[in-house]
């Protein structure tokens, strides 16, 4: 995984709740058997106005002119800004994997599905909440601003935008500190290997059934 | 000691260490893997040289890809043949207990797992699957998680994992003559909304709740992610253990006294404290059927479409009004004004012998409608498809019309052949009803399986509860 580090980026908005997994990644995709390229199929019901499948090539399907990533100004957008349960639905990782391979470093919306948010971190991707409020003030910027960005500062925990003007977030210390590192969890907790197998063994005294 | 939850005393039982934050490192019993989540799991292990920390926890089985016809000859789709292919290698070759696609045990993961007795009370459950939640019904910590976290499990047998926080949702007295599990479930979420229960494990209880077979408390506890939480349990009680004896991964008979014993303790304790609490009266409950994009767009069989103007709050009345537009309906239509042209009985949460049992009683002796183009019932296993041939089922399926199919998880999130075509309209005993999901351009309501029969046969909602039973 790499390091997550300070960037600024051009922001996409999509302006609408319980964005789902199904929609961000559809399921004749998940076919594959690789992590990769899933990028040009992100949210291909709404990017494409022609049906997609795996064996049809994306270059022969008309895209959706009035979708916001077909937008000029928002095919190398880096930082999607969206609504209230944001992923939620089937446990599909793809959907993180095809946000990624578009471009996608980070997510920020008022609320995640926790599937989504966790599986987020497991490959890079940062997923910001912010207040309704404070959402609701990026997607006025957003709408009223030719080519708005914003930077985001993960060590220090904080959204700006051109102007300075600072919005801070939480996040837990451990997946932060992945992240900053493009720490790999199975290793880290392969760390605590002797801690499993002694936990194993009182376990499966306790219950035989089990073994 | 203070008065624990359910949730708080299986989390406790399987907790390795935790950190000064709160992350703890979850041991996990039971992973369950199918072949859409897996291939990216198994390949990083065998990059990284890693072994599997304890391959006896799996099971596995292939479900999403599958065909549900003339599979002697094997899967068309060259794409999905590969990822099966894979799965069968995988599981070869890692010495796994897998269920092939030809075995007559082979089904939908969420319905083998307990048929199998491979869920057990008191486990943690995984499954690179968000309906994972199905087998909290006993009094498991059961939850969905994505591939690299599969990967993790398989790694480590433990998952880095934070507490939730505990909800109960109380269904109080019994629910009406007519009124089902997926009935109970829909209501629930259209009460607390699709992202009501995200950061909480939910417990379900009451009276309403016990009173449901194993089936029953499957299909509620199945849809728990559609309200938002990862996790749904319900107490075991002597319900939940007669269900498990005898089953092929259930405990020995040396060891059957001494689980039953642990699982007998499987229940909140009195007083103890919820950090949010809902409670619902049984009987105010009706059949229920989703009109829109999004499960909690949900109302009661007899209601009519809601209006997007009446709706106050902006970002929620655009979703309104959007899911119309999808869904092709007006707002004020009554539901049985909607006609339909495809059903389909089936997938995780209405696929049980249960379920097929429900729906072939109001089929018996009727035709499917002229206007519904094509009528599916798929088993959820291929026991259950045996069982239900066993007691006739299949014979009032198709005697009404309906097409018999072999077992996986079909048009629940068409997958497979099995799907809508653009503006098709669905009747569907599964649980999602989100554009595309069916099939591009496909228009689903969830339903119960009885509700999804009654629309077959006339080729309209109907409420079940006016439906004469015919013999």
């Amino acid at each position: 995984m790499q390091k997550f580090e300070k960037f600024s980026g051009i922001v996409a908005p999509m302006d609408r709740a319980n964005v789902d997994t199904d929609a961000i990644i559809p399921k004749q995709y998940l076919k594959s058997i690789k992590r990769s390229g899933f990028g040009p199929n992100l949210f291909d019901d709404w990017r494409y106005l022609d049906p997609g499948a795996p064996d049809i090539d994306n270059k022969t399907r008309r895209e959706n002119p009035d979708f916001v990533l077909n937008d000029a100004r928002y095919r190398k957008a880096q930082i999607l800004l969206a609504r209230e349960n944001f992923g939620c639905g089937s446990s599909r990782e793809h959907a993180v994997w095809a946000l990624e391979d578009f471009g996608f470093k980070v997510v920020i919306a008022p609320s995640f599905a926790d599937i989504f948010y966790n599986n987020s971190f497991k490959s890079g991707l940062l997923p910001i909440v912010l207040s309704h409020d404070q959402v609701d003030q990026l997607f006025t910027e957003l709408f009223d601003q030719e080519n708005y960005q914003l930077t985001v500062d993960l060590q220090n925990q904080l959204v700006s935008n051109a102007t300075g003007s600072q919005m801070s977030f939480d996040i837990d210390e451990f997946r932060k500190y992945c992240l900053l590192n493009g720490l790999d969890d199975i290793g880290l907790t392969l760390q605590h290997a002797e801690q499993i197998k002694s936990f194993e063994q009182q376990y499966y005294q306790q219950s035989p059934w089990l073994k | 000691m203070s008065a624990l939850t359910l949730y708080d005393k299986v989390w406790q039982q399987h907790v390795v260490r935790q950190e000064d934050d709160g992350t703890a490192l979850l041991y996990i019993d039971r992973h369950l893997v199918h072949e859409v989540t897996s291939p990216q799991a198994f390949e990083g292990l065998q990059i990284n040289h890693r072994p599997l920390w304890r391959k006896e926890s799996i099971v596995a089985v292939p479900d999403h890809n599958v065909p549900t016809t003339d599979r002697d000859q094997g899967i068309s789709d060259p794409v999905a043949r590969l990822q099966v292919d894979t799965l069968d290698q995988n599981c070869d070759s890692f010495g796994l207990t897998e269920f092939k696609m030809n075995d007559r045990r082979q089904g939908i993961v969420h319905v083998i797992g307990p048929e199998q007795g491979a869920t057990l009370p008191g486990m943690t459950v995984v499954c690179g699957d968000s309906h994972t939640s199905t087998h909290g019904a006993f009094a498991a910590l059961a939850f969905g998680i994505g591939t690299s976290e599969v990967e993790h499990v398989m790694a480590t047998q433990c998952l880095i994992q934070k507490k939730s926080k505990n909800m109960r949702i109380t269904i109080e007295g019994p629910v009406g003559p007519g009124v089902t599990a997926k009935d109970i479930v829909l209501a629930i979420i259209g009460e607390i909304g699709t992202a009501g229960g995200t950061g909480y494990a939910i417990e379900f209880a009451g009276e309403a709740i016990r009173n449901l077979s194993m089936e029953g408390r499957m299909t509620v506890c199945n849809m728990t992610i559609e309200g938002g939480a990862r996790a749904g349990l319900i107490a075991c009680d002597q319900t939940t253990i007669d269900y498990v004896k005898g089953r092929p991964f259930a405990p020995a008979e040396e060891y059957w006294d001494q689980a039953v014993a642990y699982w007998n303790t499987l229940h909140s304790d009195a007083g103890a404290v919820f950090d949010r609490e809902v409670v619902i009266q049984g009987d105010s409950i009706q059949p229920q059927v989703t009109w829109g994009t999004s499960p909690e767009m949900v109302i009661p069989v007899n209601a009519r479409v809601p209006d997007p103007a009446q709706e106050a709050d902006q970002v929620k009345s655009d979703g309104m009004q959007k899911a119309l537009d999808y869904m092709g309906l007006k707002a004020g239509t009554p539901l049985n004004e909607v006609f339909i042209d495809k059903v389909f009985i089936g997938s995780c949460t209405n696929s049980r012998i249960e379920d097929l049992r429900a729906a072939a009683q109001i089929a018996k002796g009727r035709r499917v409608a002229d206007n519904v183009k094509q009528a599916l019932v798929v088993p959820g296993s291929g026991l259950v498809k045996q069982k239900a041939e066993q007691e006739g089922l299949d014979k009032i399926f198709v005697e009404a019309g309906f097409e018999w199919r072999d077992p996986g998880c079909s048009m629940c999130l068409a997958m497979n052949a099995d799907r809508l075509e653009p503006g098709e309209r669905c009747a569907s005993t599964s649980n999602r009803n989100f554009e595309g999901r069916q099939g591009q351009g496909g228009r689903t309501h969830l339903v119960s399986p009885a509700m999804a029969a009654a629309a077959a046969v006339f080729g309209y909602f109907t409420d079940v509860r006016e439906v004469e039973l015919l013999n």
